[in-house]
């Protein structure tokens, strides 16, 4: 008797036996800790360069194990499905992929992810004096930011952000310059996402919320929660709309800066209607005159099953785009190498 | 007066507690959060139980121990807060080998103070600060009116769980539930439930 179908032979061993095939699959790029669940790319630490660490809980592949690689992270922290992972393993992966030249913390602002990145960084730096910077995502605007909340959620930025800033360290750029980089891609994006369905945590084994036939969450997050609200379920060019607009209405841009449009599965949805939604993404921003210099569609950042999208929205400039389009080589992400 | 000992007998109790209240921590985060905290708990607790059949200088050495464990296996927000509470409560008890009722008000204020920091809540957040802040003041006015350890903590536990029940009606400011706005209101904090296991258990096992 199946309560629950899923791919899967124990719930408890769901995350260790996907790094498990993560090692299998991509010997010659990866090498994997699976008692600290750390994914390191083969030849960390690299002399001389910026590592990268990032790290969250897992159902959200690719990321963040499946950025691991040549012009992208150095070592990714798996956590238990949607719970972030413990200092041990930032600090564990922190030591391995200092190549001498510092290690930059990428973390999704999450109150759990926040403050265990914190830890790790001042344990780091007490045990060892690894320079540790850190930027912290917050792009989802469907969270309304005060000093009163936990803030914005750290959804799509932080894959494209994985990218440029990853190949900015490829280059040799000292740690400041990576960090303030950072920092300059999580606040030139934004994003907005929504749900068609919820999905199911193994450990728990029923979804996470109900949803009628005729009616979508709107401003999801990456963890299978419902959403700001709950709205009746409309066509594509209105929920592309609906996605869109409060991005405008945030995003950071002067007049003929281009974008990177970024249309994201959730993990249930087909790519067939990812590219007709992106199709409606650009069309709203040609009628809004803004022009897309790059774009990125599919599944990158998940929520488990779940079916449904998010929009990013990044401005760019030249520097911005010559890192998009440099040499990437993950097993989520590879052009150019 | 509390010893080594009856830290030792807190920390087993604890372990029992979080896992016998497991489903229900579950069930108060899968309203608001994200259904994972009795599980955390339970597991974080138990590790910190595996501990106590080593042998330990005082109890600042154990619950420095039991800081770093809990920190290392909760994971989540709850591991850093809880962990954070331990090893700071340890401070202030280094060399005792007696705790007196006033020391322990001294380690419960330098928890207390390591979870603001750590989380940065306010009263009325919707967090366990809601819960810790009522009882710290319980606490310390009962040492002020000449109880013990043990009924120092049970007001402290009683003021816990008004605080918990307290947190029903608000709208969460801190952490996963703030995402949803006032929708997270009419629902107990999980961690403001957490908290008040977690002084009940030092009232029946410290003094």
């Amino acid at each position: 008797m199946w309560d629950m179908k899923k791919l899967i032979n124990d719930p408890e061993d769901v995350v260790v036996e996907a790094l498990r095939g993560m090692a299998a699959a991509h010997p010659d790029h990866l090498r994997v800790d699976l008692e600290k669940k750390v994914i390191y790319r083969k030849d960390a630490p690299v002399r001389g360069k910026v590592g990268l660490v990032s790290g969250g809980g897992s159902g959200h592949e690719p990321m963040h194990g499946g950025f691991v690689g040549l012009g992208m992270l150095d070592a990714a922290c798996a956590g238990e499905v949607f719970t972030s992972p413990v200092p041990d393993q930032m600090m564990a992966a922190t030591t391995a992929v200092d190549g001498g030249a510092g290690v930059l913390h990428i973390v999704k602002n999450y109150t759990g992810d926040v403050m265990n990145f914190e830890m790790a960084a001042e344990m780091a730096d007490a045990d060892s004096g690894i320079q540790v910077r850190t930027v912290v995502t917050n792009d989802d605007v469907a969270v309304k930011d005060s000093l009163y909340t936990a803030g914005r959620r750290g959804v799509g930025v932080t894959v494209l952000l994985e990218k440029i800033v990853g190949a900015a360290a490829e280059q040799g750029r000292p740690l400041e310059e990576i960090a303030d980089l950072a920092t300059k891609v999580n606040e030139s994006g934004r994003s907005m996402g929504l749900a068609l369905t919820s999905c199911t945590v193994p450990s728990a084994g029923k979804p996470t919320f109900e949803l009628g036939d005729d009616e979508f969450e709107l401003g999801i997050g990456i963890h299978g929660e419902p959403g700001r609200e709950r709205r009746p379920m409309a066509s594509a060019r209105e929920l592309a709309q609906q996605l869109v607009e409060p991005i405008l209405e945030d995003l950071p841009r002067k007049d003929g800066q281009p974008v990177l449009a970024f249309v994201n599965g959730m993990g249930g949805t087909p790519l067939i209607e990812q590219y007709l939604m992106f199709n409606e993404v650009q069309t709203i921003l040609a009628k809004a005159d803004i022009q897309v210099a790059r774009s990125l569609v599919g599944n990158y950042i998940t929520s488990l099953e779940m079916a449904g999208l998010s929009v990013t929205l990044l401005t760019l400039d030249d520097d911005l785009i010559g890192l998009w389009d440099a040499p990437v080589n993950t097993p989520g992400l590879r052009w150019g190498a | 007066m509390a010893t080594l000992d009856d830290v030792v007998a807190w920390l087993r109790d604890l372990a029992g507690t979080m896992k016998e209240h497991a489903a229900e921590l579950t069930e108060l985060d899968s309203a608001i959060g994200d259904a994972d905290h009795g599980t955390n708990m339970a597991r974080g607790t138990a590790a910190v139980a595996a501990l106590l059949d080593e042998s330990y200088d005082d109890a600042a050495a154990l619950l420095k121990k039991a800081g770093m464990t809990l920190v290392s296996t909760v994971g989540g927000a709850s591991g850093p807060l809880y962990g954070t509470f331990f090893l700071r409560m340890a401070g202030p008890l280094a060399g005792k080998e007696q705790i007196e009722a006033a020391d322990l008000g001294a380690a419960l204020r330098a928890g207390v103070e390591g979870i603001q920091q750590r989380g940065k809540a306010e009263a009325g957040d919707k967090t366990m600060y809601d819960a810790w802040a009522p009882a710290l003041e319980a606490y310390d006015e009962a040492v002020s009116g000449g109880q013990d350890v043990g009924g120092s903590l049970r007001a402290a536990a009683e003021a816990a769980a008004e605080g918990r029940d307290g947190t029903e009606p608000l709208v969460a400011r801190k952490g996963r539930a703030s995402y949803l706005g006032d929708r997270s209101a009419g629902h107990l904090d999980p961690g403001a439930a957490s908290t008040t296991l977690l002084l009940e258990s030092a009232a029946r096992t410290l003094g």
